[in-house]
């Protein structure tokens, strides 16, 4: 009887602790599992970064901003000079004031915690007197000139920032090389062909510092762009393509007109200078990017951004031909300048390098198109034979399915030609292989990270920053006179081309752009729009 | 509390099915080097979505991916191990209560990713808190699971499952 209820004994507490630790292996299969899975993520990743070997950021030059400070003339305050005079440091009350009505605490804290570049306000000059004193309010040092041959010779000036209508870009820049005031210009670099020359002369022939304002080149994405394209990830790209969308009224150029404006408080004639002379007209004042004369249109004002973003990575330089069409579709309004527009350049000689048999791969297309009458977002893309790298502040990078280089990882399931094998946002300063669904999700929705790093910083601050840099201490500017070179050329090539009809062509060895026999290009360039046939829909 | 031979069974299988998804869940969090919620905290939607917005802040995030992996496991753990169970169950409900309402399956509320079904009002989330409320009051673990050492009666308990099954 004894060992009969020990024996029934001993088999409840076996069943006891068998129902007790029912969970025990339950917990070891899902511990490994876990382990098993993300272990396997981890050396994918680690083999895609491995083998891609791309560097996210390279030490920042940074350039000492001490010593004595570089006194600063502004010509052409109007909007976009006023942002660059506010990222030196000048802000005026009448913008704090509307920062703060609007609650915009994201750019008031931008601008109060960003660097002190150690420069001075010291002149102004624009034809508007409220523009004018707009920059006199922001600094107590500015002294406004009348005319900017007084501002540029003037010795409380060290350096010039440009900021003009595109008309006057070259011939200010010119007179400030020639006077040996280091320039900083806006894009695009010139208006017009000839003047292209002088101004790539003037700034070899002069010691003073020469910068043109496409601050996307400090981007960090640029930059890790770069060293996508020098590791050879994308392979052979043989298509470029970029894209402005925009849908509304500033967006296409139909800026406020000041309520202030009059032939009392404009210099009218010094606003046209070499334009055709017209009398007193305020659209064509405040809204001067629609017209030729004093603007350059799309090819001009927006293709220039996506030329340069493109040229920073690749080096491509000169398109051999230019075509382009469009017309004047969204806006019909009495501008001249297209409002939709394609522009398609060629480099038949341009390669990124291969991963395939040697000379079966050479020549580029880049593709520009334009729209000011739909917003819808497109991606600008840079297309491989091993991989797809879409560009905007942040990176991402497919491996193309029928990559050479990857095909050994796409067989062996290590890469999925779905999924971005390369994603990086400069905000966090991590780089990451995106494995999962919700990764990839997140990441094309700009939220995955966005929020971790360091500061929001004004790349157009870092491009003035590394314009100082270089008056200070002789360190590298980003986009110089070559560069700026190869953007203006091209922009105007993409003009020409619009206006006559035809495809234009670029001769790298005399580095001119062919004309017919008997043609003025730059005065087909200025001609109003209005010349092309059947284009004004 | 008795339940017949079924019943049993089927919250047995509740209990450790919903534990090993908490379990695992939770375990990936910590596993992952570089695991956040940040993306998913921030990008809330819904009425609620300030107060995700603010978990999710650069100061509080790593508090909240911590606490997010840790309820997690704990609630997972409780359910396999079948201990403290009630608890658990709360645990999870909270947890899914958050993910249900950061991200709310309401009409003219984006979904917070791909989904693999269609939703309206209800999704799974909400379906598993139901769920895991059915745990947290028809307890199983003093019967199958580490609370039948602190249960006396454990032994006439199963027994009479069987026996009035």
């Amino acid at each position: 009887m004894d060992k009969q209820q020990e024996q029934k004994g001993a088999s409840h507490s076996r069943r006891k602790a068998l129902k007790g630790l029912i969970g025990l292996p339950f917990i070891g299969g899902i511990a490994a599992g876990a382990y098993i899975e993300v272990r396997k993520k981890q050396q994918e990743k680690e083999q895609i970064l491995r083998e891609l070997n791309i560097e996210a950021e390279r030490p920042e030059i940074a350039s000492d901003m001490s010593g004595e400070p570089i006194r600063i003339g502004i010509v052409g305050n109007g909007g976009r000079g006023q942002h660059l005079v506010r990222v030196l440091g000048f802000a005026t009350s009448a913008w704090l004031q509307a920062m703060q009505e609007q609650s915009n605490t994201g750019a008031l804290e931008a601008y109060f915690s960003q660097e002190n570049l150690n420069v001075k306000l010291t002149g102004v000059c624009d034809v508007f007197d409220i523009n004018a004193e707009l920059a006199q309010s922001a600094s107590p040092d500015c002294k406004r000139y009348r005319h900017y041959e007084e501002l540029i010779n003037s010795p409380d000036i060290d350096a010039v920032v440009i900021a003009t209508p595109d008309h006057w870009h070259a011939p200010v820049a010119i007179a400030a090389l020639q006077a040996g005031k280091h320039v900083y210009v806006e894009k695009p670099m010139t208006h017009k062909i000839a003047e292209t020359y002088v101004l790539r002369e003037a700034a070899r022939s002069s010691k003073a510092i020469f910068q043109v304002g496409h601050q996307h080149r400090q981007t960090q994405s640029f930059i890790t762009a770069q060293d996508i394209i020098r590791k050879r990830v994308l392979g052979h790209v043989s298509l470029v393509q970029a894209n402005t969308n925009r849908n509304s009224d500033n967006g296409a150029w139909q800026y406020h007109i000041h309520e202030k404006a009059s032939p009392q408080t404009i210099n009218w004639d010094l606003f046209l200078g070499n334009a055709p002379r017209i009398p007193f007209n305020k659209e064509h004042f405040f809204r001067w990017r629609k017209w030729w004369a004093y603007g350059s249109g799309l090819s001009g004002d927006l293709m220039t951004h996506d030329y340069d973003r493109v040229n920073c990575i690749l080096d491509m330089g000169m398109p051999r031909f230019v075509t382009a069409s469009g017309g004047i579709y969204t806006h019909r309004d009495g501008r001249d300048v297209p409002d939709v527009f394609q522009a398609v350049m060629e480099y038949p000689d341009f390669t990124t390098g291969s991963s395939r048999e040697a000379g079966l791969e050479k020549g580029m297309t880049f593709v520009y198109s334009a729209t000011l009458g739909n917003q819808h977002w497109r991606e600008t893309l840079l297309m491989g034979h091993d991989g797809t790298l879409e560009l905007g502040s942040q990176l991402r990078v497919h491996a193309d399915p029928n990559s050479t280089r990857y095909r050994h990882l796409i067989e062996s399931s290590v890469m999925d030609p779905s999924v971005p094998i390369y994603a990086y946002d400069p905000a966090s300063g991590n780089a990451d292989g995106v494995t999962s669904a919700t990764s990839k999700y997140f990441a094309q929705k700009g939220l995955l990270w966005t929020y971790r790093g360091g500061k929001r910083v004004d790349s157009a601050m870092l491009h003035l920053r590394e314009w100082l840099g270089a008056i200070r201490n002789g360190t590298p500017v980003s986009c110089g006179i070559d560069e700026g070179f190869e953007e203006a050329m091209s922009a105007h090539m993409a003009g020409l081309s619009w206006k006559l009809g035809r495809r234009v062509e670029w001769d790298g060895t005399a580095e001119q752009i062919i004309a017919q026999p008997g043609e003025d290009l730059d005065a087909v360039l200025v001609a109003p729009g209005h010349a092309i046939a059947g284009m004004m829909g | 509390m008795t339940y017949s031979k079924p019943q049993l069974f089927i919250l047995i299988a509740l209990r450790l099915f919903a534990g090993w998804h908490f379990l695992f869940e939770g375990f990936i969090k910590f596993l992952t080097p570089g695991w956040t919620a940040q993306g998913y905290l921030m990008s809330a939607q819904g009425p609620f979505a300030p107060f995700f917005q603010w978990l999710g802040n650069d100061s509080l995030i790593g508090i909240s991916d911590t606490l997010t992996a840790l309820a997690l496991s704990a609630a997972g753990l409780a359910l396999i191990l079948g201990i403290w169970e009630k608890a658990g169950a709360y645990i999870g409900m909270a947890m899914l209560a958050f993910f249900y309402l950061a991200h709310p399956s309401w009409p003219g509320i984006p979904a917070a990713g791909p989904a693999e079904g269609n939703y309206f009002i209800v999704n799974k989330n909400l379906v598993e808190l139901a769920a895991l409320g059915v745990l947290a009051y028809f307890p199983t673990g003093h019967l199958w699971g580490l609370s039948v050492f602190f249960n006396p009666q454990a032994d006439n308990a199963a027994q009479s499952t069987v026996h009035h099954g």
